[in-house]
């Protein structure tokens, strides 16, 4: 994805889902976005990822800055229940069709 | 001085003379010589010539110093260190030391696995528990100012000049520079040969895989 990147690809992302905005049966708060993070399953777990970085990729049909792929940034911000959902904020809120795409959830600020 | 008691409003018990007395001003009189000493009256200040429309407080310049990067524990000199992000990551590279600017200075070494010595920022980096001796490096003269960047010179351009393309500025490294990385790497190789496997360890990029988890993970 990164123009001129050859040789070894590697992921330093774990991977996430959309699942929608932070809502009540019949109201939504589009400020507010879930994340459901791969392999993270309790409220306990999702305290390593507090504070890193997200970013949600798409593609458009323009080209902007030499590429198609678009980003929003964002940061999880705590967990949602006890399930390992989380609880992300973006720089701008996220588009609806976004809601089941992926997420990458980076390793940094990284605390280790 | 005792306060005055009062009999009622506005009459005193002491009288006049026995007031004065009792103030004692007789005595500072007669230290004097006879007259009670006057303050001298500052010097009258000159009108001056501009009054400021509004009363506005001037703004104090901030006292206020900020502290210096706290250093992870885990991360030690001769630590690796696993890039997160930008151009190198994934990488494993050596910690040498933090900076004053609170950037951390670490190398690949360069012949190992092409991170030249470079400035990273701690949030990026995560320390794993594997060390490389470090003694035997010198870097003390790597610092802040070592990294800056060059400054442009500007040179007037005459009219014909100015409608060429501008020269490329040469973007090779200085010789000293590639000489310091040299310097720096030489002791750090013989150190890491001497561990078996290392060398590898440091050449190959981290990644994460299917089924990996950075929270269950220890580095």
């Amino acid at each position: 994805m990164v123009k001129g990147r050859t040789g070894q690809r590697v992921r330093l992302y774990v991977r996430g889902t959309i699942l929608g905005y932070k809502r009540s049966k019949s109201n939504q708060y589009e400020t507010t976005s879930l994340v459901q993070i791969e392999g993270v399953n309790t409220k306990e777990d999702v305290a390593w990822y507090a504070g890193k970085r997200l970013a949600y990729i798409y593609k458009a049909k323009t080209k902007s800055s030499e590429t198609r792929y678009r980003c929003i940034w964002g940061k999880v911000t705590r967990p949602h229940g006890n399930s390992g959902v989380v609880r992300a904020k973006f720089k701008s809120n996220l588009p609806p069709e976004s809601m089941g795409c992926k997420v990458r959830v980076f390793m940094y600020p990284s605390s280790i | 001085m005792a306060p005055t008691s009062k009999l009622s409003l506005g009459i005193k018990k002491a009288s006049r003379s026995h007031a004065y007395h009792r103030r004692g001003l007789w005595a500072i009189k007669a230290k004097h010589g006879g007259a009670f000493p006057k303050a001298e009256k500052p010097a009258a200040v000159a009108d001056a010539k501009f009054y400021p429309a509004d009363d506005v407080k001037p703004r104090k310049p901030s006292t206020r110093k900020p502290k210096p990067t706290k250093l992870r524990s885990s991360i030690t000199p001769g630590t690796v260190l696993i890039l997160l992000a930008g151009r190198f990551m994934g990488k494993r590279v050596v910690f040498l030391k933090q900076l004053k600017s609170g950037l951390l200075l670490v190398t690949g070494p360069f012949k190992i696995n092409g991170v030249p010595i470079r400035r990273v920022n701690q949030t990026y980096v995560i320390a794993t528990s594997t060390k490389v001796d470090t003694s035997c490096v010198n870097v003390e003269k790597f610092d802040d100012s070592y990294f800056a960047r060059d400054k442009k010179k500007k040179a007037k351009k005459t009219e014909g000049e100015l409608f060429e393309t501008e020269k490329e500025a040469t973007k090779d490294l200085p010789v000293f520079k590639k000489d310091d990385q040299k310097a720096v790497d030489a002791e750090l190789i013989k150190a890491i040969e001497a561990v078996p496997d290392l060398k590898s360890y440091l050449g190959a990029r981290f990644s994460l895989r299917d089924g990996d988890k950075p929270h269950e993970m220890v580095f």
